[in-house]
């Protein structure tokens, strides 16, 4: 069980700890910059943090003993000679590291081995820690990889890497938008995954094409890695097959809508949401602020309030803002007004932490 | 020699002092001091090496034309300013 949280925000990173049954602020790093993602390695206990500076582009941060020291970041190969690749709104699509939007270690067989996904759709991988990184050829030269589009944001973006437990050459990721990718060679080959899903906002001869789909964010049961669960752009989908096929969970209130699905490391039946309205109104349903959470693989849903606001409430909760601790009991989310909440109880009842932090974009069990 | 001044926002992320180096153009003299500089230079330039989309280049008062390449020339009294621009918030 764990007594630490980090969370990443447009204005620094905070770190969040436990004591005498009460969390609280205990540490701001990175104060004023513009915190995207942060990875706390559970192998050897560093800690990772992605800043986009902006006008100076994106960064990696790795903790030593005393602090932070700058890693490399994510680069983009040379564009060859003459070679044009435009975007979907037609500019030319610049080979350059946008932003750092998922960041997974891998499996425990491979320590130093880190994963990054980025916008505009590279993935990259680490074996020292971060000191160096490689681009995943395979999956950035093949041709499909044109149809992704953007979703999240302008470009198309790698957000959820899933690295199978039994076996790290085997790992799943997830674009907005592009579907669910996966490889059993440690990133030698691809295939396309996500039979099943259908976009609602999809011309009708791309509705169920496996590669038009928004998945907002993928997670994989632990000890069940067959079960996997997708916040998707129209609904919740749920996998019994590791992704090959999906089924459609509907019906469910107050919204189908959202960003991030957790799931219990030993019960795949159980996962959390946050869910909006809809993607046209992506507010809490009558300012309720409310997680969702289903024990049953998504036949029924309990609606959770107890310690969240229930008037004009309009947090948003970002796709890598809701997270889950490695003992399945405790859970914590962050919000776009700057809202953080912590549960021990399953989501039973929530404690707000503090509701003045700047906009929230990653929350992470240490 | 052609002198390089940095904006002083970058000095908070990585030193970048101001620097002299030799060179016909733009590139050659930015890459003369990233040389000597590595860490600096993904601050400037993206992963292309063309400059970043929200940074700017003076030389002796003048906005640089091509942002790509940086084959604007350069005298061997010029001074270039490297600066964030405006645009980027």
């Amino acid at each position: 069980m764990s007594d630490t949280l980090l969370v990443s925000t447009r204005k620094g990173l905070f770190t969040v700890a436990r004591k005498a049954k009460q969390w609280a602020i205990t540490a701001v790093e990175f104060l004023g910059d513009n915190v995207t993602l942060a990875l706390s390695d559970r192998r050897d206990g560093r800690r990772y943090a992605a800043l986009d500076h902006g006008h100076f582009g994106v960064k990696l941060h790795r903790s030593t003993a005393n602090g932070w020291e700058e890693i490399a970041a994510p680069t983009y190969p040379p564009k060859p000679d003459g070679y044009e690749e435009h975007d979907m709104w037609g500019r030319p699509l610049n080979w350059s590291t946008a932003r750092v939007w998922a960041l997974e270690a891998g499996g425990g067989d491979e320590p130093g081995v880190i994963w990054c996904g980025t916008l505009p759709g590279g993935l990259f991988r680490s074996s020292d820690r971060g000191q160096s990184w490689d681009m995943i050829r395979s999956l950035w030269d093949h041709p499909k990889r044109k149809q992704w589009m953007g979703g999240g944001a302008d470009l198309p973006g790698i957000h959820s890497i899933c690295v199978d437990p039994r076996n790290s050459r085997r790992v799943w990721i997830a674009v907005s938008t592009g579907g669910i990718w996966f490889t059993e060679d440690g990133g030698a080959s691809w295939t396309l995954r996500g039979e099943g899903m259908r976009a609602e906002y999809a011309p009708p001869e791309q509705t169920h094409d496996p590669i038009a789909q928004d998945v907002h964010c993928l997670a994989q049961c632990p000890t069940a890695p067959q079960r996997m669960w997708v916040q998707h752009h129209n609904g919740i989908f749920i996998s019994s097959d590791e992704g090959k096929t999906f089924t459609e969970i509907t019906g469910v209130e107050p919204s189908a809508f959202g960003f991030p699905v957790v799931v219990h490391p030993r019960e795949p039946d159980t996962a959390w949401f946050v869910p909006e309205i809809k993607d046209e109104k992506r507010i809490p349903r009558e300012g309720k602020l409310v997680v969702t959470r289903t024990r049953d693989g998504g036949k029924t849903f309990d609606v959770l309030t107890k310690g969240l606001p229930q008037s004009h409430a309009y947090d948003v909760v970002y796709r890598h803002a809701l997270a889950l601790d490695g003992g399945g009991e405790r859970l914590a989310f962050g919000s776009t007004t700057g809202g953080l909440w912590v549960s021990e109880d399953q989501g039973d009842s929530w404690a707000c932490v503090t509701h003045t932090l700047p906009p929230v974009y990653a929350v992470r069990f240490a | 020699m052609v002198k390089v001044v940095f904006t002083p926002n970058i000095q908070r992320h990585v030193a970048m002092p101001e620097a002299e180096a030799p060179g016909r153009t733009v590139r050659d003299v930015l890459e003369t001091v990233f040389a000597d500089n590595p860490q600096a230079r993904g601050y400037v330039l993206d992963d292309q090496s063309g400059l970043r989309k929200h940074m700017t280049i003076f030389v002796d008062g003048r906005m640089i034309r091509d942002r790509a390449r940086l084959t604007d020339a350069v005298g061997e009294s010029s001074t270039i300013y490297v600066f964030q621009a405006l645009s980027g918030g």
